[in-house]
C-alpha cells in the first residue's frame, strides 16, 4: 500500500514538472502560435545549469558550486531564457515551420554539446549529485518525497496564475492578436517582434524552471533527457490537453504522463519478453498516434481554449 | 482654408524589376474623402501599403500632419493617427468581436508584462474605461450585438465594419480603406457608408480605394486616378465625370 502511495507521490511530482514545462510551451505556441521544436533544450539548458550551480563537486569536472538551490536553479531560469533570446532574435523572424525547423536543430546541437562536452556537462554518463533543498532537514525519505511533490506543485500553482493574469489581461490579448494575424496586429499599432520575442524568452524560462527543478528530484541529468521525445511528449500535452487553455495544459501532462507509464508498465508486465526490447519505439509509435489522433478528431483539445464570452 | 495632412513626395515602390509605383506625388486635405481608382494592378494597394508602414518605399518621402514619416512602420503610425482597413478584411478569428476592438488602443498599461502582472488595479481601470469606449464604437458600426462572437464567424461585410470600428480604436486622423464596399450586401454598405460620412463630419479624412465607380462619384470628392503606377488624373468628382479619357482608359467600365 506505502508503495503505491510511494509511487504515486513520484507519478505526480514527474507529472507536475511536465506540466510547468507544458505552460511555457502553451504561452508561446497556444497564445503567440510560435511553433517550439525544440522544448527539450530549453528545459535541457534550464537543469544543465542548475546541476553545474548547485551540484556537488566531481573531482575532473568543472561545475558543482553547491550553490543554494534557489541561487542554482535562478542561474538555470536565467541561462534557458537567454538561450531563448539569442536564438529568438535570431530566428523569430521565421515563419511557424522554420522557426519550429531552427528550434529543432537548437535542441539537437544542445544534446549534441551535453554528450560531447565531458568537462562541462559529464558526457554520456551526465552529471549526478544534487544536495536537495532541506534534504538533511526532513530524513524520512517518504516525508521528503511529499515535501518535494508540495514544492513542485507549488511552483506549477504559482505559473500557472502568473501565466492567467498574462494571458487575460491587455498583455495576452495582443500576444492572440499576433497568433491570428501579425500584420493586422502590427497595423493596430502593436510590436510584433517585441512581443514575440518576449513570449519566447518567458516560456522557455518556465522550461527551465522545470528543468531545474527535475534535477533536484532525480539529483541526476544526462543528455537522454534532452533527447527529441520530450519535445513530442511536450507538444502531445498540449495538443490533447488544449492549446491556448492553461487548466488543459496542466490536465494534458497529467493524462500523457499517465498514459506514458501505464504504457511502459504495461509493456513491461504483459509483453512477451522478445517484445520488451522495444518498450521505447512502441511507445514512441504510441504518442505519436495520440498527436495524430489528436489533430484528426480534436485539434481544440480536450479543454479548448474559450473565445469571448465567459472568458473573463 | 484647405490643409494638407497627408502629403506624398515621388514615392516609388520597385518589385524586382516591376516598378509598381511610379513617382507618386499628391497632398491629401483634411477632413476630405478622397477616393483612389484605377484598374488592378495601378498600384492602389502597394501605395497604401506604404503610406501604412507596411511596405518600404523604394524611394520618395510621406509627411503625415508636417511630420516626415517615411519608413516607419505601421505600428508607429497608429499611434501618429493613421489607420487603415485591408482590402480583404484580417480579422483576429479566434479572438471575439470584443477583444479584436480592445486590443487596439495604443499605450495601454496592461500591455506590457510588468502591467499585467504587477498593476493590476490600473489595468483594470483602463479596461473598464476601453471597454466603455469599445462598447460605443461597435453600436456605431452595428456590431453591438456581436460583441462576444468569435470574430471568425462574422460575415464579411460585417468584419468590413468591425476593421473600421478596430481603426477608431486609435481616435485616427486619417484612415486609408481598402476596397470597403467590395463584397458587402448594400444595406451593410449603406451603414459603412453612413458611418463613413459621419466620421468625416467629426473630421476625420478618408482615403479610399474603390472599384465601384457608382460609389466613388456618390461619396468620394476629390478622385485620384492611377493607371500603372502613376497618377493620371487628379480632380474634383465633377472634372472626373467630364473627363471621357479617364472613364474609358482607365476604369475600363462607363460610370
Amino acid at each position: 500500500m506505502s508503495g503505491v502511495v510511494s509511487y504515486l507521490v513520484f507519478f505526480a511530482t514527474m507529472a507536475a514538472i511536465l506540466a510547468i514545462v507544458v505552460l511555457g510551451l502553451n504561452l508561446q505556441w497556444g497564445y503567440t502560435g510560435l511553433f517550439n521544436g525544440g522544448v527539450a533544450a530549453f528545459f535541457g539548458a534550464g537543469a544543465y545549469v542548475t546541476m553545474l550551480l548547485g551540484g556537488r563537486p566531481e573531482p575532473g569536472q568543472f561545475g558543482g558550486f553547491l550553490l543554494p538551490f534557489p541561487v542554482a536553479i535562478a542561474g538555470g531560469i536565467l541561462f534557458a531564457g537567454l538561450l531563448a533570446w539569442f536564438f529568438g532574435a535570431l530566428t523569430l523572424k521565421l515563419r511557424h515551420d522554420y522557426l519550429a525547423i531552427a528550434t529543432f536543430g537548437v535542441a539537437v546541437a544542445l544534446e549534441s554539446v551535453a554528450r560531447n562536452a565531458e568537462w562541462l556537462t559529464g558526457g554520456a554518463k551526465g552529471l549526478r549529485g544534487f544536495p536537495r533543498p532541506l534534504e538533511a532537514s526532513i530524513a524520512d525519505n517518504f516525508l521528503y518525497g511529499l515535501f518535494f511533490l508540495a514544492l513542485v506543485l507549488a511552483v506549477l500553482a504559482a505559473v500557472y496564475v502568473g501565466l492567467e493574469r498574462l494571458v487575460r489581461s491587455p498583455y495576452g490579448r495582443a500576444l492572440r492578436a499576433i497568433r491570428e494575424d501579425e500584420e493586422a496586429a502590427r497595423s493596430l499599432g502593436k510590436n510584433p517582434v517585441r512581443l514575440r520575442l518576449q513570449s519566447f524568452v518567458i516560456g522557455s524560462m518556465i522550461m527551465g524552471a522545470a528543468g531545474g527543478l527535475y534535477v533536484a528530484f532525480y539529483a541526476f541529468i544526462g543528455p537522454q533527457d534532452l533527447a527529441p521525445i520530450l519535445t513530442f511528449q511536450v507538444w502531445a500535452m498540449l495538443i490533447v490537453g488544449g492549446a491556448g487553455n492553461n487548466r488543459g495544459a496542466v490536465l494534458g501532462a497529467f493524462l500523457i504522463w499517465a498514459a506514458w507509464t501505464a504504457s511502459g508498465f504495461a509493456l513491461a508486465t504483459f509483453a512477451p519478453q522478445a517484445m520488451q526490447l522495444y518498450t521505447g519505439p512502441i511507445q514512441y509509435i504510441l504518442i505519436g498516434s495520440v498527436i495524430v489522433g489528436m489533430l484528426l478528431w480534436r485539434p481544440q483539445g480536450i479543454l479548448p481554449e474559450r473565445i469571448g464570452q465567459g472568458r473573463r | 482654408m484647405s490643409e494638407v495632412v497627408l502629403s506624398l513626395r515621388g514615392l516609388t515602390r520597385d518589385f524586382g524589376a516591376l516598378r509598381a509605383v511610379n513617382s507618386v506625388s499628391l497632398d491629401i486635405q483634411r477632413k476630405s474623402i478622397t477616393g483612389l481608382i484605377g484598374p488592378n494592378g495601378a498600384g492602389k494597394t502597394t501605395l497604401f501599403n506604404m503610406v501604412a508602414g507596411a511596405l518600404k518605399p523604394t524611394k520618395g518621402t510621406v509627411t503625415l500632419s508636417g511630420a516626415d514619416v517615411t519608413g516607419l512602420s505601421s505600428d508607429a503610425l497608429f499611434a501618429r493617427g493613421l489607420a487603415r482597413t485591408f482590402q480583404i478584411p484580417r480579422p483576429f478569428r479566434r479572438m471575439s468581436v470584443l477583444d479584436n476592438v480592445l486590443l487596439a488602443p495604443p499605450k495601454q498599461t496592461g500591455e506590457t508584462v510588468v502591467g499585467a502582472l504587477f498593476r493590476r488595479g490600473r489595468v483594470a481601470a483602463e479596461e473598464a474605461r476601453i471597454r466603455d469606449k469599445a462598447r460605443d464604437i461597435l453600436d456605431f458600426v452595428t456590431l453591438g450585438a456581436l460583441a462576444d462572437h468569435p470574430a471568425g464567424k462574422i460575415s464579411g461585410g460585417q468584419m468590413k465594419l468591425l476593421e473600421l470600428a478596430r481603426a477608431l480604436m486609435g481616435d485616427p486622423d486619417v484612415i486609408l480603406l481598402d476596397e470597403p464596399a467590395a463584397g458587402v450586401n448594400p444595406s451593410l454598405a449603406r451603414i459603412l457608408v453612413e458611418r463613413i460620412e459621419e466620421l468625416n463630419r467629426r473630421g476625420v479624412t478618408f482615403v479610399i480605394i474603390e472599384h465601384d465607380m457608382d460609389f466613388v462619384m456618390r461619396h468620394c470628392d476629390p478622385v485620384i486616378a492611377l493607371a500603372e503606377g502613376r497618377v493620371v488624373f487628379q480632380g474634383t468628382v465633377a472634372e472626373a465625370q467630364a473627363d471621357p479619357l479617364l472613364l474609358d482608359a482607365y476604369l475600363g467600365t462607363a460610370a
